[in-house]
């Protein structure tokens, strides 16, 4: 092969007696994005090395969001084969399913709670840990931690911690009076106690160690220079850090927002959705039709109207964005 | 700052400290009341107990299997897709790109019904493999968006070099890129490695007799049932979640700069 040789020069075309000679040749770089023979020849390389994820994205990706949106307009057990049932899935799930309402509003309850918190408290963390304090990168692994924790020995872990009568908390609450708060056994409070256990576990999770990468990617010229103008901490960070780490805080709005609604394997494990449907989220709703009754087609529907949600949310988070996120590079 | 920030370590580490103990107690100390912090006498045979007498020996083997299995298959999948993404132009590339990073806005929930019917028609539910064989078409969109990030960041001039002494895109691949990629590589084995053990969707999904469960699912299964043989065994669940932590942890401790750099390398990108 003595194209292989050549470096590739995406720029040149065929002469025209090559044109004639070799109809195929560029047949194949037309079809393939190229300029030359040899840009055939490495644009095909890179559709070999890409193969592998476009049968993963094909097969597991792609393909079943494809197929949900298909069977979402279907009644399907699986053992016979899906009968079409045109938006009659659509429509149950809009006005005849009592749990699908409340569940989605349980899940924006936790979402609206979560996500600001978790924001705001994983900021304050990596601003404690920006200090330049000795010891830093102790302190950092201690806050990382709990994020490391498997959700289920998450939810294990808890269930015992805030136990009303044998966990610690209530013991340590005791004597304040505040003794025998029923956490997540009683309806009113199992949302809040999981939105304290999810704190526990975000605040020093990836959005601290990537909101830190951030602060320390503030040039330390503008701070000083606000400092000599006579800006005091509070007005530094307010008109100098944030807008400078406006990207790492919508990068972790975004997945914050779409982790939070996605919450299942807490309540799943610690209460399966209880105490009352106290804590039965849209993602318990749509694993309980599917898997547990076998609805595959009632799931389906449901996943999707939950997947438009989330990807509104997304597209609305990325409109707001151009006004309040500052790129350095301006783009 | 420096009392500050020992107190909120304090408040992070407690409930671990607090599970510990826990999984060190007899079983009536579980239940005593009001709670008291530490065991009179250690009961470290508790983590004996639970991989002789429990199933979480094969729990435990369950999750090193898919953990491996697919931690490898995202490792060398991901680099050779994203070596693609990188270094190569082709038609729809920039469009194929675009997708599959809108992929990582998807949630799950919407391709796992359908995914569970393939696995039915091919006869994988109730085993191991929907755990790990997609990891290896491409590891995923995440892995895959890593890998390219760093790629772009080493010098083209390198690998064009080799190209053009006569080395196949096969060679300067593995001989070249790959050996610069450690780092990145590292990053994405240890997030690919802890993703795997945490996960529990996929599995409670996938998987049907306690044989076949992961660790993840096996603590669900285990904690669905607080008395096994009439004697309650919550003391034993406490010593089996901090095994499951200490996998994670112990990594994360091993390797703990590749994990941070990572982390930062895709939230940092603008």
């Amino acid at each position: 092969m003595e194209t292989r040789t050549v470096p590739a020069s995406p720029g040149v075309r065929l002469a025209p007696d090559q044109r004639r000679g070799r109809p195929r040749a560029v047949l194949l770089a037309k079809l393939v994005g190229a300029h030359s023979v040899q840009g055939s020849y490495r644009a095909l390389w890179g559709y070999a090395f890409i193969s592998p994820w476009l049968v993963g994205l094909a097969v597991f990706v792609a393909g079943p969001i494809i197929a949900s949106f298909y069977l979402s307009f279907t009644e399907y057990d699986i053992l016979s084969p899906p009968r079409f049932t045109g938006l009659r899935n659509y429509v149950y799930a809009l006005t005849g399913d009592t749990l699908f309402w409340p569940s989605l509003g349980r899940t924006f309850y936790y979402a609206v709670a979560v996500v600001p918190l978790g924001l705001l408290f994983s900021l304050s963390l990596a601003i404690l840990l920006n200090q330049g304090l000795r010891g830093t990168n102790f302190y950092r692994t201690m806050f990382f931690l709990p994020h490391l924790t498997p959700g289920v020995a998450l939810a294990i872990l808890w269930v015992w911690l805030l136990n009303p009568q044998l966990g610690p908390i209530n013991a340590a609450l005791r004597p304040l009076g505040l003794g025998e708060f029923p956490w997540l056994t009683a309806k009113e409070t199992v949302i809040p106690s999981m939105i304290v256990m999810a704190l526990w576990s975000i605040a020093g999770g990836n959005g601290m160690l990537i909101f830190l990468a951030g602060l320390q990617g503030v040039p330390h010229e503008l701070e000083e220079a606000a400092e000599i103008d006579g800006a005091g901490p509070w007005t530094r960070f307010r008109h100098v850090t944030l807008p400078m780490i406006t990207p790492t805080l919508f990068f972790n709005l975004v997945l914050g927002i779409i982790g939070a609604l996605q919450v299942f394997s807490v309540a799943f494990v610690a209460t399966a959705g209880g105490p009352a449907y106290g804590s039965w989220f849209i993602a318990l709703h749509i694993y309980n039709q599917a898997f547990s009754y076998m609805r595959l087609g009632y799931g389906s529907a449901l996943a999707w109207i939950f997947v438009v949600i989330v990807l509104t949310l997304t597209l609305i988070n990325f409109a707001l964005s151009r006004r309040w996120v500052f790129y350095r590079g301006g783009s | 700052m420096y009392t500050l920030s020992t107190v909120l370590g304090v408040l992070f580490l407690a409930p671990f400290l607090w599970t510990v103990a826990s999984s060190l107690k007899q079983p009536w100390e579980m239940y005593a009341f009001p709670p008291v912090l530490l065991p009179q006498v250690p009961q470290f045979r508790n983590y004996v107990e639970i991989f002789t007498d429990y199933p979480f020996l094969t729990w435990f083997k369950n999750s090193m299997i898919v953990v491996i299995l697919a931690t490898t298959g995202s490792v060398l999948s991901s680099s050779l897709v994203a070596y693609g993404f990188a270094r190569f132009d082709f038609r729809f590339r920039n469009v194929l790109f675009i997708i599959t990073i809108a992929t990582m806005m998807l949630p799950g929930q919407v391709s796992l019904i359908p995914r569970f019917i393939l696995f039915y028609h091919l006869q994988w539910l109730d085993t191991l493999k929907p755990l790990w064989v997609p990891a290896w078409f491409g590891g995923g969109a995440f892995a895959i968006f890593l890998m390219r990030q760093f790629i772009l960041t080493l010098p083209r001039e390198l690998d064009e070099a080799a190209v053009i002494d006569g080395a196949s895109y096969f060679r300067v691949f593995w001989n070249i890129l790959a050996p610069l990629c450690k780092p990145a590589l590292a990053t994405l084995a240890i997030i690919a490695f802890i993703g795997n053990w945490d996960s529990f969707l996929d599995p409670v999904v996938f998987l049907h007799s306690p044989s076949n469960f992961t660790v993840a699912i096996g603590l669900w299964f285990f904690k669905a049932q607080p008395l096994v043989a009439d004697r309650p065994v919550w003391h034993l669940l406490m010593a089996a979640s901090v095994t499951s932590i200490l996998v994670p942890i112990s990594l994360f401790f091993s390797f703990q700069r590749y994990f941070v750099q990572g982390i930062v390398l895709t939230g940092l990108k603008e």
